[in-house]
């Protein structure tokens, strides 16, 4: 077990927030009445959109495909339910900017019934792992983590790239999420089907489950599910936020670092949470394409807190009004967990596939006092699990000195929230970063678009003076003509003298028309790169 | 939760732009920036933590010093208070001094005020480390030097017959004590009964013995003993010459790890001042004992403890990086000792820390720990 550390290690910095697990842990996973409509928006997971397939009108099966993958990072979305498709138009999304995106709108026919042609496979391990990427990838999985990676891309490494480990993350650190700990409660054995499957497909041999310490239930029933197989191991980890994040978890199991800017496949392991163990083993067992996922819906403003499975496209109003609606004093709904969620600003939008918690938060559970100036504590800097040092970096962002933020590493925060969670004076951390991000981002995408409208002048300018040179040429060529013709009449000695002259400026001339041939290939790229830099805002 | 390491920050972020964040419809829910729940440290909190970890040694000095050193206390923590409010009051926002943090640089610069000293030292003293010592800079967090300090600084410079004037530990109730009529007469006038003067029961810090007797050629045990007749017992409980915080550094030591415990300071500012004090303190007492006081005697007297666990530990002029911190003690604690034997002022802690200050930023800058997946090499 050369890659898994004998003692576990620990990382940098971290938090203990208080859990509030006990508000949902002991609720069983339930259904979900159907709702009136679904609205499955086209964009879910990281990477380009989906491209609509279907039109106004069409029936759907459960399971139908909606939207195909947009590109290479992209995922394929399909209909949660049978019904008709009502509409194709833009709508509310939990995002943070507020912004509307294209959705598909289903009215469901109440069947919800599955696309006959949907068909599993008994035994994967019969399967072909690059077809089960495929089917993963038609599936629409992304990571059920929050994070929407999509599922395939993780599963194929890079040649180049051994894989020693299959590291399924279900740490749940997030205050107030339990549902990772019920699925593992409720379906350990699909867990351990989902990791065989993953395990083949990455042609890996050994397989970690880490779990944290404060959920004996999911440990013990995980356990009883491996018993007797020695290449997976159920891992109990101390409880410290964040050791969900990827990079800490694998440095707590393997005590190696994944490189700043690298992927965990650079030091041999491959992480996937463990709800998305669970979807791979439905889509190659089954044959469901993933289309519904588990939610915790919970906080102090929920009547009842629960544990639902909901349908992709569930607006969180109904949800919500599943769970005996929202209290009167409710402040927050937040779409995710407490730390690294986002704050909804309105109710009617839809879960989706990232959707692992629906909570409500009083006034007294959140914060949101007035922000003080830093008073330089360092409380931040012990929190921080990358080793940052956040004051300063929100100070540059305060300030407007982003230049500055990159040579602060601002690009490596993960944005987990340890040191706005412990800031004494308030301050909003993570806003700042994220605003440093988005205008370096900005910033970056101006600069480019300045390089190329200076290199799309400059091949312009370079493009005339070839064609006046090229109009000179020809000028000179038919004076040439015109002097031989001319000089037919006269001696051979002077067109013995002439046409050397004559070849030797045609040759020069052939060598820049050679050029201009390898300049003219420029304005192509320029349209792919323009292709690109236009598509770049629209992602 | 899983984080992608690559893609987190360019794809979930590239269509969020500044523009359409600003544009969010109005709504009745809160939707500010996660995280969305908070561990419940506050600034206030810190203060009174801070506070309260040095009440024991402060009531102690009044145990010891009689009724002035109450007044030097209050007179000066009032004024600190009392300056901050108006200060921002006139820059029309809302008065800081709930957050207790004027309050407590008021109460550290009493400490490191002679017992006795009179009423005018404590308002200057109060005033200027509020006005040119916080507010100039803009308030908490934005002043370079720690304000009781560099406050300390002007008025041993500016003052300092009164600022050296020390008196004999009288007791708040023993046969030698003020009364309490005769302790605000003191203050406010310089007098405690017509024709008395305060040199009658003055004398000499144990540090200050030490140097001027040693300049003089004498041995460091010649100087301590005979009529001086230093006690470490005595120094360690407190009870000898001093300004009102070098007096026990029994219990300054206690309310320091009382802050430790808390959390509100770690291990490193202190432990690095005190072992960059004691280490050449021990050296050089190994050369010759004579000339050099033993490492105890650096430790109980002066300011070395309330230096290391309050003073060097101001969160705002000291570096926020744990490599930093080490340095910026350490540079602290050797400072002082060099102060302490060759320089001018026998008291050499505020010097050494507020010099200290000054190199706070620079120090932040090049001991940014190595961050995950980084290497030094590559950092
Ligand atoms: S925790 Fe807050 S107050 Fe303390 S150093 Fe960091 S940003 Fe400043
Ligand atoms: S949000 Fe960023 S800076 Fe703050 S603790 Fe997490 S990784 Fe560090």
């Amino acid at each position: 077990m050369g890659i898994v550390a004998s003692v576990l290690k620990k990382f940098h910095g971290g938090v203990h927030p208080t859990g509030h697990k006990e508000l949902t842990e002991r609720c069983a996973i339930e259904p979900m009445p159907m709702p009136e409509r679904l609205i499955v928006p086209l964009h879910q997971h990281l990477g380009a959109p989906s491209v609509p397939v279907v039109q106004v009108g069409d029936k759907v099966f459960k399971g139908d495909l909606l939207g195909a993958s947009g590109g290479f990072v992209s995922a394929a979305i399909h209909a949660p339910t049978s019904g008709t498709i009502q509409a194709i138009q833009e709508h509310p999304v939990g995002h943070p900017s507020g912004l509307t995106m294209l959705c598909v709108v289903i009215a469901p026919d109440g069947a919800d019934q599955w696309n006959p042609g949907l068909k599993g496979t008994a035994d994967p391990t019969t399967l072909d792992p690059s077809a089960i990427r495929d089917r993963i990838k038609g599936a629409g999985i992304v990571g059920l983590g929050g994070a929407t990676f999509p599922s395939f891309i993780k599963l194929s490494p890079p040649r180049d790239k051994v894989v020693d480990l299959l590291l399924i993350n279900a740490v749940e650190c997030e205050p107030y999420l339990t549902c990772d700990a019920r699925l593992m409660e409720e379906r350990p054995q699909d867990v351990v089907a989902g990791i065989r499957i993953m395990l083949h497909a990455l042609q890996t041999k050994q397989c970690v489950i880490g779990i944290e310490a404060n959920k004996p239930k999911a440990i013990a029933a995980m356990e009883k599910a491996v018993a007797g197989q020695s290449d997976i191991r159920v891992v109990s980890l101390p409880v410290m936020y964040p050791q969900g994040s990827e990079k800490q978890l694998i440095e707590v199991v393997t005590g190696r670092q994944v490189p700043s800017k690298g992927l965990p496949v650079d030091v041999g392991v491959i992480v996937h949470n463990v709800a998305t163990a669970v979807a791979i083993r439905d889509t190659i067992e089954l044959g469901h394409p993933l289309v519904s996922r588990i939610v915790t819906v919970t906080g102090g403003g929920i009547t009842r807190p629960a544990n639902v499975e909901v349908l992709i496209g569930t607006l969180v109003d109904d949800v919500i009004r599943h769970c005996g609606g929202l209290k009167s004093h409710t402040k927050k709904v937040i779409m995710g967990g407490p730390m690294m969620g986002l704050a909804l600003h309105q109710t009617d939008i839809p879960v989706v596939k990232g959707t692992s918690g629906i909570l409500a938060l009083t006034a007294e559970e959140s914060s949101g006092k007035t922000e003080h100036p830093c008073i330089r504590c360092g409380s931040c800097v012990n929190a921080c699990p990358i080793q940052l040092v956040p004051c300063t970096m929100a100070w540059f962002a305060k300030t407007d000195q982003i230049d500055q933020l990159p040579k602060v590493d601002l690009f490596d925060c993960i944005e987990c929230g340890s040191c706005a969670y412990v800031c004494p004076a308030n301050i909003p951390l993570v806003h700042y970063f994220r605003y440093g991000k988005l205008t370096l981002q900005a910033k970056d995408r101006e600069d480019k678009k300045k390089a190329l409208t200076k290199q799309r002048s400059q091949a312009r300018e370079e493009r005339l003076a070839r064609e006046k040179e090229e109009k000179e040429r020809k000028k000179e060529e038919m004076k040439a003509k015109m002097a031989a013709k001319k000089s037919d009449v006269g001696s051979s000695s002077e067109v013995k003298t002439g046409s050397p002259t004559v070849s030797k400026k045609v040759t020069a001339k052939g060598g820049t028309a050679t050029d201009s041939k390898g300049g003219g290939d420029d304005p192509p790229v320029d349209h792919a790169k323009t292709a690109k830099g236009t598509s770049l805002p629209e992602e | 939760m899983t984080i992608p390491s690559r893609l987190t920050v360019s794809d979930t972020l590239s269509f969020w732009t500044l523009e359409t964040e600003r544009a969010m419809p109005p709504s009745s829910l809160s939707f500010t920036s996660s995280p969305h729940v908070h561990g419940g440290d506050s600034i206030p909190r810190i203060m009174h933590t801070v506070i309260l970890a040095l009440m024991p040694a402060t009531l102690l000095s009044i145990l010891v010093f009689g009724w002035p050193a109450l007044w030097v206390i209050v007179i000066t923590t009032l004024t600190a208070v009392v300056t901050e409010h108006l200060l921002v009051k006139l820059r029309l926002r809302p008065s800081p001094v709930g957050d207790l943090s004027a309050a407590l640089t008021g109460l550290l610069l009493a400490l490191t005020l002679p017992p006795h000293a009179p009423w005018w030292i404590c308002v200057v003293g109060g005033i200027f480390a509020i006005l040119l010592g916080k507010q100039v800079y803009g308030g908490l967090g934005y002043n370079m030097f720690n304000p009781a300090l560099i406050a300390r600084v002007f008025l041993l410079i500016s003052f300092p017959v009164e600022m050296t004037t020390w008196p004999h530990p009288v007791g708040l109730l023993g046969e030698e004590a003020l009364a309490f009529g005769d302790a605000v007469a003191l203050i406010f006038t310089g007098h405690m009964a017509p024709g008395e003067v305060m040199d009658a029961i003055s004398s000499a810090t144990p540090l200050g013995q030490y140097r001027m007797e040693v300049s003089l050629g004498k041995t460091v045990q010649e100087a301590l003993g005979g009529n001086y007749a230093f006690s470490y017992f005595n120094a360690t409980g407190g009870l000898v010459a001093g300004s009102l915080g070098e007096t026990s550094a029994l219990l300054l030591a206690a309310g320091g790890i009382f802050l430790l415990k808390k959390r509100i300071i770690t291990w490193h500012i202190p432990l690095s001042m005190l072992a960059g004090c004691l280490i050449p303190a021990v050296l050089f007492w190994l050369i010759d004992g004579t000339k050099y006081p033993d490492p105890i005697f650096h430790l109980i007297t002066g300011g070395l403890v309330l230096g290391a666990f309050f003073m060097a530990t101001d969160m705002v002029t000291s570096p926020v990086t744990p490599l930093g911190q080490i340095i910026f003690g350490a540079s602290c604690g050797l400072l002082t000792y060099i102060i302490r034997t060759w320089g001018g002022y026998p008291e050499g802690i505020s010097f050494a820390i507020v010099i200290m200050n000054t190199a706070v930023p620079l120090l932040d800058q090049y001991t940014r720990p190595v961050i995950y997946g980084k290497t030094r090499k590559n950092a």
